[in-house]
C-alpha cells in the first residue's frame, strides 16, 4: 500500500529502531514477545525512559516556583516540552497547548468547562457512532446534567461514517461534535477536515480525539480548522500520567477554569481570586513534570524517525497482516474502510476472542482481546468483543507471520 | 506462569463446542443473570429446585471457552444435587480458582471440575470460570443479578 508520496523515502531501520526498546528482547512462556498491542499503549524507547530518569536523578524539583536556578531549569524542560507540543501540531501558540493526564482527562475539561459554559436545557451534543467511551461518558454526564441530548453520527459496515447525514444531524441546537480521528476498534482515520469545515458552516466547533491518530499521521490543528484536538502521551512513544488538551485560544479564552487550587491563580485573597491566562488557568497544583519531559522526548523521537516513514511501514505492515489474515476462513476483520491506520480488529466463528487472547499469549503475541472501551461499536457489529492487533513503527513482518500462525494454531485447537 | 494453553484440554474444548444443560427452564423456581463487564460475557441460570434438591437446572448466554464449559460442568454437577451441596462447591470450586484452596485435598466436592484449577494463574480468566458459580449463587440466594465486579 506504498502511495506515490511514499516513493523515494528512505524506509526506517526497523532492526536499529528495535534496539532502543529493551521490552522487546523479553520472552513470555518460552517465547520471544510479538507486541501488537500499541494501540493500547505504546512502547517507550530508551531515549525517552533515560529523559525522564535523568530529569528525576538530576533536575527534579517543582515548576513555576522559586527563584532557584534548579526551579528554573524544570521551568524551561517543561515549557520546552510544550513547545515541542506545539510544533508538533502545529498550534500557532503554546497557549493553546494544555497539559493534562490523558485523553480522558482533556475530554473532560472541555466538557466541563466548555460545555457547562454553552449546553442548555434542549440542547445537542452530536457524537460519531464510533467514538470510545472517553468520548462518549462525559458528554452524557453533561447532557444529563443540562437536560441536553447526544445524537449520533452512523457508520456503515465497513466502519465508515455516513457523512451524508451530516446535513441533517446538525441542527441549530448542536453545541458541539465529538469525532475520533483514528478509530481504536476499527482503524478507520476519518476525514476530519471535512467533517470540520461542515460544521464551521453551522457554526458548530468540533473536538476531535487524536489518542490514535498522533502516533502514525501528522497532524496540523490549524490545517484541520479543529477547535479542541486531545490526545494521550502514552500512545506516541511517551510515558503514562501526562496527554494534551489543544484548544483555540479564544476558546480557552473564554472557557471558565475548571480544577482550582495552586498553580492556576494569578492572585487569591479571601474577597477575591483571579486566575492565570490560558494555559494557566487549566493547570492547577503540580503537573507531572517527569512525564510531560518525557513526551517531548517522545516527540522527539518520532519526529527523527519520521511520521511519513512511519505511516509508509506501518501501513505495508497493515496491508501484509490484512491479506494474510483475511484468507483465513472464518476470520472476519471489523472495519475494512479505505482509509485505515495500522489496527487490526478481527473474529474467529466458534472462538471467542478472550480465548484467541489468551491463546495467543501463550505464543508470546501480545494483542488485545475485549470491547476495547468501544462497547456501542461492539452493538454496532453484533459482536461481544474482537481481537485486535495494532502495529507500530517497531513491527515487524516476521512477527505478522507469527501472529498468522498463532491465530492457525488456536483454530485447530478448537476445531 | 502458567502457560495459557494448558487451560484448553479437551474436555473443555468439548464442552465449549457442544455444552450440555443448554437453554432455559420455565417455569423455575430459581432465576437469576450474571454478567462479566470485563469481556461482555452474560449468563442466564434457571433452576428447579424441589424439597431442598436441585431437580434440574439450564443455562443460556455467551461467553468465552472458559465460561462455558465451566457453566455447562457446573450444571451437570449440581443436578440432582441437595441445594447444602451446591452451596458448599461453589465455595470449593471459588477457592481452587482463586488459588485458596488445594485440589488435591480441599476440594472433594468438585470431581472433575479440578480441571479447571489452572486457571488460578491466569487472574484475567478467573472471573470467566467463576461467573457462573456467582450466578448460581445469585439465584440460589433469590437475588436476580450477579456480577463479577
Ligand atoms: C480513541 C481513543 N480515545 C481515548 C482513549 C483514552 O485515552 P486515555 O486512557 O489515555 O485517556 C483511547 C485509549 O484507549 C483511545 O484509543
Amino acid at each position: 500500500m506504498t502511495s506515490p508520496s511514499n516513493i523515494g523515502l528512505q524506509p526506517l531501520d526497523v532492526q536499529a529502531i528495535r534496539q532502543d526498546f529493551p521490552l522487546l528482547s523479553r520472552v513470555f512462556h518460552g517465547k520471544p514477545v510479538v507486541y501488537l498491542d500499541s494501540a493500547v499503549s505504546g512502547q517507550m524507547p530508551a531515549h525517552v525512559i533515560e529523559r525522564m530518569a535523568k530529569y528525576e536523578r538530576e533536575e527534579h524539583t517543582n515548576v513555576h516556583r522559586g527563584v532557584s536556578t534548579l526551579s528554573q531549569e524544570a521551568t524551561d524542560f517543561y515549557e520546552a516540552a510544550r513547545e515541542k507540543v506545539r510544533k508538533f501540531l502545529g498550534a500557532a501558540s503554546a497557549r493553546e497547548i494544555v497539559w493534562t493526564r490523558g485523553t480522558t482527562e482533556a475530554i473532560n475539561l472541555v466538557a466541563q468547562t466548555f460545555g457547562r459554559m454553552t449546553v442548555k436545557e434542549g440542547d445537542e451534543i452530536l457524537l460519531s457512532a464510533m467514538e470510545h467511551h472517553a468520548d462518549i461518558v462525559p458528554w452524557q454526564m453533561l447532557a444529563q446534567e443540562k437536560g441536553a441530548t447526544i445524537k449520533v453520527i452512523p457508520m456503515n459496515d465497513a466502519g465508515e461514517l455516513i457523512l451524508e447525514s451530516l446535513d441533517e444531524l446538525i441542527t441549530d441546537r448542536t453545541k458541539l461534535l465529538g469525532v475520533v480521528h483514528v478509530s481504536n476498534v476499527l482503524g478507520t482515520i476519518n476525514p476530519v477536515k471535512e467533517i470540520i469545515a461542515r460544521a464551521h458552516a453551522k457554526g458548530v466547533p468540533v473536538l476531535v480525539d487524536g489518542a490514535q491518530a498522533v502516533p502514525h499521521l501528522k497532524v496540523d490543528v490549524q490545517d484541520l480548522d479543529a477547535d479542541f484536538y486531545v490526545f494521550s502521551g502514552h500512545k506516541l512513544s511517551g510515558p503514562t500520567g501526562i496527554g494534551v488538551l489543544y484548544g483555540k485560544l479564544a476558546l480557552l479564552e473564554a472557557m471558565p477554569p475548571w480544577h482550582g487550587g495552586g498553580s492556576m491563580i494569578r492572585s487569591v485573597s479571601w474577597e477575591k481570586t483571579t486566575y492565570l491566562p490560558a494555559p494557566g488557568k487549566f493547570e492547577a497544583g503540580t503537573p507531572p513534570i517527569a512525564a510531560a519531559i518525557g513526551l517531548g522526548a517522545a516527540i522527539d523521537y518520532v519526529t527523527a524517525l519520521g511520521l511519513d516513514r512511519i505511516a509508509a511501514h506501518e501501513h505495508e505492515l497493515l496491508a501484509y497482516a490484512t491479506e494474510k489474515l483475511a484468507a483465513i476462513p472464518g476470520l472476519r476483520i471489523l472495519g475494512t474502510a479505505r482509509d485505515k491506520a495500522s489496527v487490526l480488529s478481527f473474529v474467529v466463528d466458534g472462538i471467542h476472542p478472550h480465548d484467541m487472547g489468551s491463546l495467543l499469549d501463550g505464543e508470546g503475541v501480545v494483542v488485545r482481546a475485549g470491547h476495547h472501551c468501544a462497547q456501542p461499536v461492539m452493538t454496532r457489529f453484533h459482536v461481544p468483543a474482537t481481537t485486535r492487533a495494532s502495529f507500530a513503527y517497531f513491527n515487524t513482518r516476521e512477527e505478522v507471520d507469527i501472529l498468522v500462525s498463532a491465530v492457525l494454531k488456536a483454530i485447530e485447537l478448537f476445531k | 506462569m502458567t502457560d495459557p494453553r494448558e487451560l484448553y484440554q479437551q474436555v473443555i474444548l468439548e464442552h465449549n463446542k457442544k455444552p450440555r444443560n443448554f437453554g432455559k427452564l420455565a417455569p423455575c423456581t430459581h432465576h437469576a443473570e450474571g454478567h462479566n463487564p470485563l469481556c461482555g460475557d452474560q449468563l442466564d441460570l434457571t433452576l428447579v429446585v424441589e424439597d431442598g434438591v436441585v431437580r434440574d437446572v439450564k443455562f443460556e448466554g455467551s461467553g468465552c471457552a472458559i465460561d462455558v464449559a465451566s457453566a455447562s460442568l457446573m450444571t451437570g454437577a449440581i443436578k440432582g444435587r441437595p441445594v447444602a451441596e451446591a452451596e458448599a462447591m461453589i465455595d470449593q470450586f471459588r477457592g481452587m480458582v482463586r488459588g485458596e484452596l488445594d485440589p488435591a485435598t480441599q476440594t472433594p466436592l468438585l470431581g472433575k471440575l479440578t480441571l479447571f484449577q489452572g486457571v488460578k494463574d491466569i487472574p484475567s480468566r478467573v472471573k470467566c470460570a467463576i461467573l457462573p458459580w456467582a450466578t448460581l449463587h445469585a439465584a440460589l440466594k433469590g437475588e436476580e443479578e450477579a456480577s463479577t465486579e
